[in-house]
């Protein structure tokens, strides 16, 4: 059969077209953003009608698939393992509610943090929701899931979620695809008509419900074709290996010939009777988790009563991903000695590109600031967070979305004044928008530059919420007309943007400047596919 | 049939495009493959690579252990060294020799020529140069590059050559032919100073 070359995000995406889906939610983050980005351009998916919008957020998102779920269709929400703690208010609930139309959450975490503020594992989330949690270990895995994630949904009537990591989504390799494409649901609305209404009398119901259905999870787990049990002559050592764990182990023993009985864990909660039986049965258990020792750490008790080896007692790397030498060190393999990076060899950190709109608002800012004194710039995640390296030196933090507007109101509070905050666009629609309100209700004397590129620049230009509205959102919240700036940030303005900065410092109030000019990288693409569609009109003509 | 690859790079030089050829050569040939990529804050300059894969037998993991790449192929001469430490005992490093510099701190030109030349097996070539002036595009140095590593690929050739049809198909004929040029001159250069 004709394989298709995947990464592991498109997989989940063809999955979930393939598997019957109506509708994807998702706010851009790396590793999670191409899931989205692949349905928007599938045309599958378009002859299928799937909504594949971006959302202002990952709450947004995730409570709008929760209403697609609510109305019987099958809906997927997409995100980063931070972006989890944005939706994770109707993440909890949705527990609660559970779902209705088959509810996928797909959540990609970032171990050793390639492009992240920490490396939060969510499968501590899933426990914690008590909701099942799919973990696929490979690309045919991830799109068999998508599929499989849908039905586990509708069967136990509860949203699942599927926590890959930054290997598995940015990694291709050959996918057999269904040879059938499921009809999507029909409109249905919930048999239970109060099923959504979380006031506490039917919360209380509904939580009952979670706690009852556990055991039918567990089972679930139990029978599921993704965990496996191998058993294997030298019982001195069982394995436990989650997800990609068991690919570094398998890549140790290449002809498939581990001398231990491993299980291979990619659906939770944790299969309990494989568990036992590989406790029971070996010396001690060495676990294999890409993340935190979740399972490792249940295992081993807080009275370390069990001989159980893995990321607490150093036996690999507490954090950081796993790669296939560090399990092979683990195993006792002996591993080859390599070549050395020369010391010749300099850190190629990125930077912002040439000609890049924030550079103009960093120079002009770092000379005002300059005359107040350094410390007072709260800046936000985005490609200017780039501001905190050399040659600008320009940030003081760099938190969640949205901080830099509340971190300057509480150190305008206590004193630093002015104090300012530097945020995109996007970002500000994300959820900058609540902390200007706050600052506006209490005339707090801060300074926001929304420094407007109009587009979701780092994670690849994406369409940013705020496009066209930002004026009116500041005026909406309260913010005084005349001192909402518009400016263009280019070299030939320089003094003017100082001019407009030195100024709004000395207001004691709420001043927002919006130097605006669009992302480089952007322009190049939106000027390829201007020029690829004018090419495709002429020749029609 | 197995071979394991380091293609490293600096943001926008588009090795991603070398990674794409290969990966349809190998699935169009039934072989198994992985490749891993650096997404996400790569169009700003960083360094970058992905880990290439292709066996016939299946692949467990999509990382390639230290010391178990057969070749590093670098599109950049200091990109080329970071990745050292994943280098087989007899692996080779073939790389581009003009320098992407975007940092103050690149180190000279000399010292870098010598320490790639004090590798045991190393492939040193100017593909910009040979791109521009041989193949008639500057914008095909990568199969150029692709091409010098191609000695050293477990893979038939021609497989390489189909790869980049069919990933340049959409582009027309002259694209086509164009980095099939590139990859031709490239071996060509490779077999005769390897
Ligand atoms: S991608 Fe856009 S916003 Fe980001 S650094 Fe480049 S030009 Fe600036």
């Amino acid at each position: 059969m004709q394989k298709s070359l995947l990464l592991g995000v498109e997989a989940i995406a063809q999955g979930a077209i393939d598997g019957g889906m109506s509708g994807v939610y998702a706010y851009p983050g790396t590793p999670s953003t191409e899931i989205t980005e692949y349905i928007q351009h599938s045309k599958q998916a378009k002859e299928l009608n799937i909504h594949s919008d971006w959302a202002a957020n990952e709450k947004t998102a995730m409570e709008s698939a929760l209403g697609m779920s609510y109305a019987g269709k099958r809906a997927m929400v997409c995100m980063k393992h931070v972006g989890l703690n944005v939706a994770a208010d109707c993440f909890m609930n949705a527990a609660i509610t559970g779902a209705n139309g088959g509810m996928l959450i797909v959540v990609a975490d970032d171990p050793s943090m390639h492009s992240s503020q920490n490396e939060q594992d969510s499968r501590v989330y899933g426990k914690f929701a008590m909701m099942p949690v799919l973990e696929p270990s490979n690309q045919q895995e991830a799109y068999d899931m998508a599929r499989f994630g849908f039905e586990l949904s509708e069967a136990f009537e509860i949203p699942v979620l599927m926590r890959i990591t930054t290997r598995l989504a940015h990694s291709r390799a050959g996918v057999a695809r269904f040879a059938e494409v499921m009809v999507q649901n029909e409109l249905k609305l919930p048999e239970d008509k109060v099923q959504f209404v979380l006031l506490p009398a039917i919360a209380r119901k509904r939580y009952k419900k979670l706690l009852s259905n556990q055991e039918k999870f567990e089972a679930a787990s139990e029978d599921s074709a993704y965990n496996t049990y191998s058993d294997a002559a030298d019982k001195s050592m069982g394995i436990i290996a989650c997800g990609l764990g068991y690919n570094y182990l398998m890549e140790n023993y290449p002809d498939g010939d581990c001398p231990y009985p491993v299980v291979k864990i990619s659906q939770y909660p944790i299969p309990r009777t494989m568990i036992k039986k590989i406790t029971g049965e070996c010396g001690k258990v060495l676990v294999l988790e890409e993340g935190y020792p979740v399972i490792e750490e249940i295992l081993k008790g807080y009275l370390e009563k069990e001989a159980v080896i893995g990321r607490l007692d150093g036996t690999l790397s507490r954090d950081g991903e796993l790669t296939p030498d560090m399990v092979g060190r683990a195993l006792g393999f002996k591993i080859e000695e390599s070549l050395e990076i020369p010391d010749i060899v300099a850190a190629r950190p990125p930077a912002l590109c040439v000609g890049c709109s924030h550079i103009d608002v960093y120079k002009a800012l770092n000379e005002v600031i300059a005359e107040y004194g350094e410390g007072r710039v709260f800046a936000d995640i985005g490609c200017y967070t780039l501001g905190a390296l050399p040659p600008f030196n320009a940030i003081n933090s760099c938190v969640d979305m949205g901080a830099s507007i509340t971190m300057a109101k509480g150190a305008a509070d206590a004193g630093l004044i002015p104090s300012v905050a530097v945020i995109g666009d996007s970002t500000f629609t994300h959820s900058g928008m609540t902390g200007l309100l706050d600052a506006v209700n209490e005339r707090t004397p801060i300074t926001v530059i929304i420094s407007d590129n109009e587009s979701i620049s780092m994670t690849g230009g994406q369409k940013s919420s705020a496009k066209g509205k930002l004026e009116a959102i500041c005026e909406g919240l309260g913010v005084e007309k005349e001192h909402i700036h518009v400016l263009l940030p280019v070299p030939k303005k320089h003094d003017e943007i100082k001019e407009i900065f030195r100024k709004e410092f000395e207001y004691k109030g709420v001043s927002v400047i919006i130097p605006r000019r669009v992302c480089v990288q952007k322009n190049v693409r939106d000027q390829k596919i201007k020029k690829a569609s004018m090419a495709k009109t002429a020749a029609k003509a | 049939m197995k071979t394991d690859m380091v293609i490293a790079g600096v943001g926008g030089q588009g090795i991603l495009s070398i990674a794409a050829a290969l990966g349809s050569a190998a699935l169009d040939n039934d072989l198994y493959m992985k490749q891993a990529e650096t997404h996400g804050m790569s169009q700003r300059g960083g360094d970058v690579q992905s880990f290439m894969r292709i066996s016939d037998k299946p692949i467990y993991s999509d990382l390639i252990p230290k010391g178990g790449a057969d070749i590093i192929l670098s599109v950049e001469p200091m990109e080329a060294l970071r990745y050292l430490p994943y280098l087989k005992k007899g692996g080779y490093v073939v790389t581009n020799s003009t320098p992407f510099i975007n940092i103050t701190d690149y180190p000279e030109q000399e010292k870098l020529e010598a320490t790639i030349k004090a590798l045991p097996n190393y492939v040193l070539i100017d593909a910009d140069r040979i791109a521009k002036e041989e193949v008639g595009s500057a914008r095909a140095f990568n199969f150029v590059m692709l091409g010098a590593a191609s000695p050293f690929i477990d893979v038939p050739f021609e497989y390489l050559e189909e790869g980049i049809r069919k990933i340049f198909a959409r582009k027309g004929e002259e694209v086509v032919d164009m980095n099939i040029k590139a990859l031709h001159a490239g071996r060509k250069f490779s077999q005769e100073n390897r």
